[in-house]
């Protein structure tokens, strides 16, 4: 098969199933297997980020967090919990990883992003993981 | 919230250490360096921060933060695990170099309690001198090579040197020299600048974090923290000399430790010593 389109049907599997000659049951199927695959995926990467939070030579967050499932936490910073009700964003928790001293330029956390402790992925699991917290 | 506002009193505190820090950067006038002051408002931060600490207990590192780890202190004193290092130092002091002389024969009053005394400025050299520096010298003075900073040798040589001296006053002087002044002046720098990949500095830790754990660890206060060097470590199994201490914090912040002895760290030593004069000299000392 000859694809034209090779990137976007990469990203897009979906448009490559030809769905009108597909019974309705399969295509049910077809997405509960999509479905599963997803939560699975995000297990995945929650289970990564609490791997990258806890190894002591990546984020390395007891040191100075008590968090759920951690062995010797330190008490430098606040426990880690109820994340997401402190913070319902995203994009809020991937700024504190990227670089707190914007937030608070005394801050004692490292700036795990902007000194390429953890790569941008890494910073994206992590908060996976905090956003069960 | 506890945590809240201990950052927020730290911050307070740091950023009245970075104002003064920045006025008083090379390119201002040097007469506004002011140590009497500095050693003042840096006593004052702790004992503020912990009113129940005795100014005489801050010389003790996490001891002091902590009633458990107190008790189990006094526990320990009774068998100390310096000991050993202390009978080696004694020993060590007392046999005569191939030349027939001693280190006695370097040091004031025979080297016996002079601990207080380090480190100095010398004006011959404009530099600061520690004493881990000095007894090298004698050494090398007798025809005897060096001892490495950071083993066992120089560690019981200055665990000894600090035994005779417990109890005295630290009692660092700033001659009247502008070279002692920014060489004071650079070790403070030094310690509230910010390095490494973890982006700390050493007045992270220990202005804006001692008693708290870090890990395991319960976090030592600046105040008196030389006082008590050199230590025996249990997580060392062994003893550590204040060169030791100084590049194993350096390397924990993921940052190159300097060489041991090298210009920044023997300014920092005088900072933090000179802040600390007036605490009682505690050393060796034992640490979990
Ligand atoms: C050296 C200490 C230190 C390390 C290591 C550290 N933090 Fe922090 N963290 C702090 C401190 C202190 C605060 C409090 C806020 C501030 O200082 O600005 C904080 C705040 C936070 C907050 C906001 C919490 C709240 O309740 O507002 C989150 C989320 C967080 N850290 C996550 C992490 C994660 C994830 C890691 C590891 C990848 C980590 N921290 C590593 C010290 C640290
Ligand atoms: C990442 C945190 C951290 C930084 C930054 C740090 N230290 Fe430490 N330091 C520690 C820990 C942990 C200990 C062992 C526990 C204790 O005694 O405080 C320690 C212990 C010490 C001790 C021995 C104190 C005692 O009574 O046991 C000295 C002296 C010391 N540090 C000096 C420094 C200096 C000077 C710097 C900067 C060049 C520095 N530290 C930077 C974490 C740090």
């Amino acid at each position: 098969m000859t694809d034209h389109f090779p990137m976007k049907s990469a990203r897009l599997p979906a448009l490559r199933l030809p769905a009108l000659k597909l019974p309705a049951f399969a295509l049910a199927l077809t997405i509960g297997a999509f479905a599963s695959a997803g939560s699975a995926q995000a297990q995945s990467a929650v289970d990564e980020g609490r791997k990258l939070a806890f190894d002591r030579s990546k984020g390395n967050c007891l040191t100075c967090h008590v968090i759920k499932g951690g062995d010797l936490p330190g008490t430098i910073g606040p426990e880690l919990v109820d994340i997401k009700s402190k913070y319902p964003k995203r994009e809020e928790l991937v700024a504190i990883l990227h670089d707190e001293t914007e937030r608070n330029p005394l801050t004692v956390m490292p700036p795990f992003g902007r000194n390429r402790i953890l790569t941008e992925k890494e910073i994206n699991a992590v908060v996976d993981f905090l956003q069960t917290l | 919230m506890k945590l809240r506002s201990a950052i927020y009193l730290a911050s307070a505190a740091l950023s009245l250490a970075l104002l003064t820090l920045a006025s008083t950067l090379p390119s201002d006038a040097a007469d506004k360096v002011d140590p009497v002051a500095d050693a003042k408002a840096f006593k004052k931060f702790f004992t503020d921060k912990f009113p129940k600490v005795k100014l005489e207990d801050f010389v003790n590192g996490p001891y002091s933060m902590n009633e458990d780890l107190y008790k189990q202190w006094q526990d320990k004193e009774q068998f100390p695990p310096y000991e050993f290092s202390l009978e080696m130092g004694k020993e060590m002091f007392s046999k005569p170099f191939k030349n027939g002389k001693t280190y006695a024969d370097c040091f004031e009053n025979g080297g016996i309690g002079v601990r207080q005394n380090y480190p100095y400025f010398d004006a011959k050299e404009g530099k600061v001198i520690t004493l881990e520096l000095a007894l090298n010298r004698c050494r090398e003075a007798n025809g005897e090579a060096p001892y490495s900073y950071v083993r066992d040798e120089m560690a019981a040589l200055t665990a000894y040197m600090a035994f005779t001296s417990r109890g005295k006053p630290m009692d660092i002087k700033i001659p009247d020299d502008p070279r002692a002044l920014a060489a004071y002046e650079n070790g403070k720098e030094y310690f509230y600048t910010r390095r490494g990949q973890l982006n700390f500095s050493c007045a992270t830790c220990h202005v804006q974090s001692p008693g708290e754990r870090i890990r395991a660890e319960i976090l030592a206060p600046a105040l008196g923290i030389v006082n008590a060097m050199p230590i025996y470590r249990s997580e060392w199994s062994g003893m550590g000399t204040t060169s030791r201490r100084f590049t194993t914090c350096n390397s924990q912040i993921r940052g190159v430790p300097l060489s041991p002895q090298d210009d920044e760290y023997r300014n920092v030593e005088y900072y933090l010593s000179y802040v600390s004069n007036g605490l009682p000299i505690s050393g060796p000392g034992a640490r979990p």
